[in-house]
């Protein structure tokens, strides 16, 4: 049989103990977090490198379709985009094909349209624009060769149109290639046009000595 | 009272004490080499996609430019993936009937995109803009390495900070003409640094590494 002063020795005791059980229960729950945390196993947990973001086309289980990115709704312009100027994003004046550029032709402008043009055209048409491009070699046919009759004779609008709303089996590349842009390669395409039925007497004087020696 | 411990216990504990300094340092230095092996940072390891679509085909054997269908990396942050329809702009003719494009084409038909593995990912703390590294100069070979010899995509470098600070702190190691930036070609010439320090001075290259340039 304990004394009353043992006892309550014994119960401090305890106390004692139980105190440091809590701490090391404590601690041990902070590090397990801590562990967890750094393990990035928990999708609940958030971590730095992984935010509750959507990346650009990141998927999404929202939406049916999986995707975080929604389309863009049909008939929708671009902001500030004046839907009266026909000409330069329609191709047309008065709801005719148009004939004329929407902005003066520089160089600037025709170094841009070859570097378009290479970019999104050749592939099918070529780099001649003989329609000869490395797809139809593939056996897609049969891409426009811009040196027909038919479409030079065509209006720049024509080819507006044909760029922004597709042609045949020429899919629509409007959403692609900007208004400018497109203006741009039709620039070009006219420039091209005019390689393949030029003469000498075409070349200006200070330019022809890059020609070379040979003569046609 | 006997000695518990033989003589030899201390030569063993001194030893033992020292060798834990590098023990220390060994086990550092594996978890150092660990975190920067293609292991943890995929460098050089093929991503398998949905469709096995091969850079080396179609950039190297097709020529075709990697704004063909990376449209928005001159305007945009993300250089952009293709939508279906880019694909279909030639497979709607081409290999129609091969085994490897019936995701694309059930794509096509079910207007569900593909949901292709992604191969370079940054940390969401981290931010970056492709527009402005290919407006000034840095090719896209120059992060994405040989694009046109793989079959696979894959990560050409590690991604890791030490990565990206090795060109901010002196850009003049990488950049290139702007005409270049999109070649598969391009080689650094033989006076890279003299070179590549004019175009910094031409390009208004600014050297950026606070902290804040792309952690924002």
């Amino acid at each position: 049989m304990l004394r009353r002063d043992q006892r309550r020795a014994t119960s401090d005791e305890q106390r004692g103990k139980d105190s440091f059980s809590f701490f090391i229960l404590c601690s041990s729950f902070v590090l397990v977090a801590f562990l967890v945390a750094a393990c990035n196993s928990s999708g609940s947990l958030q971590i730095m490198g992984e935010q509750p973001r959507y990346d650009p086309y990141e998927a999404s289980n929202f939406y049916a379709n999986g995707m975080s990115a929604r389309p863009v709704i049909s008939d929708t312009v671009t902001f500030m985009q004046p839907l009266t100027n026909t000409l330069l994003y329609e191709g047309t004046v008065d709801g005719e094909l148009a004939t004329t550029f929407p902005f003066a032709i520089t160089d600037a402008v025709m170094q841009r349209g070859q570097q378009r043009y290479n970019i999104y055209c050749a592939p099918c048409h070529g780099a001649l624009g003989n329609g000869q491009g490395v797809v139809a070699q593939r056996g897609f046919c049969c891409p426009a060769n811009f040196h027909s009759d038919r479409l030079r004779a065509a209006p720049v609008g024509h080819f507006f149109d044909v760029v922004t709303y597709g042609f045949g089996r020429m899919p629509s590349y409007g959403q692609v290639i900007p208004a400018r842009d497109r203006w741009a390669i039709i620039a070009y395409v006219r420039a091209l046009q005019l390689s393949q039925h030029a003469t000498l007497d075409d070349v200006p004087p200070d330019q022809k000595n890059k020609l070379g020696n040979t003569t046609p | 009272m006997a000695q518990i411990f033989h003589r030899s216990t201390n030569t063993l504990s001194r030893v033992t004490i020292f060798g834990a300094v590098f023990i220390v340092a060994g086990i550092l230095g594996a978890v150092g080499i660990f975190v920067r092996s293609p292991y943890v940072t995929r460098e050089g390891v093929p991503v398998v996609q949905p469709v096995p679509f091969s850079h080396k085909h179609h950039v190297n054997d097709d020529g075709i430019d990697c704004r063909y269908c990376h449209t928005s990396v001159e305007v945009s942050s993300f250089a952009g993936m293709p939508p279906t329809e880019t694909c279909m702009n030639c497979h709607s003719q081409l290999f129609t009937t091969s085994p490897v494009l019936v995701p694309v084409f059930a794509s096509a038909r079910t207007d569900m995109p593909i949901q292709w593995n992604r191969v370079n990912q940054l940390p969401d703390f981290v931010y970056f803009d492709h527009s402005i590294h290919v407006n000034k100069g840095v090719g896209c070979t120059t992060c994405h390495g040989q694009v046109d010899q793989m079959p696979l995509m894959m990560r050409a470098a590690s991604l890791q900070m030490t990565w990206c600070l090795d060109c901010h702190r002196d850009p003049a190691k990488y950049v290139r003409p702007l005409d270049q930036v999109f070649s598969m070609t391009w080689q650094p010439p033989a006076d890279q640094l003299e070179a590549g320090k004019k175009l910094v001075t031409e390009y208004h290259i600014e050297s950026k590494t606070n902290c804040s340039t792309c952690h924002r």
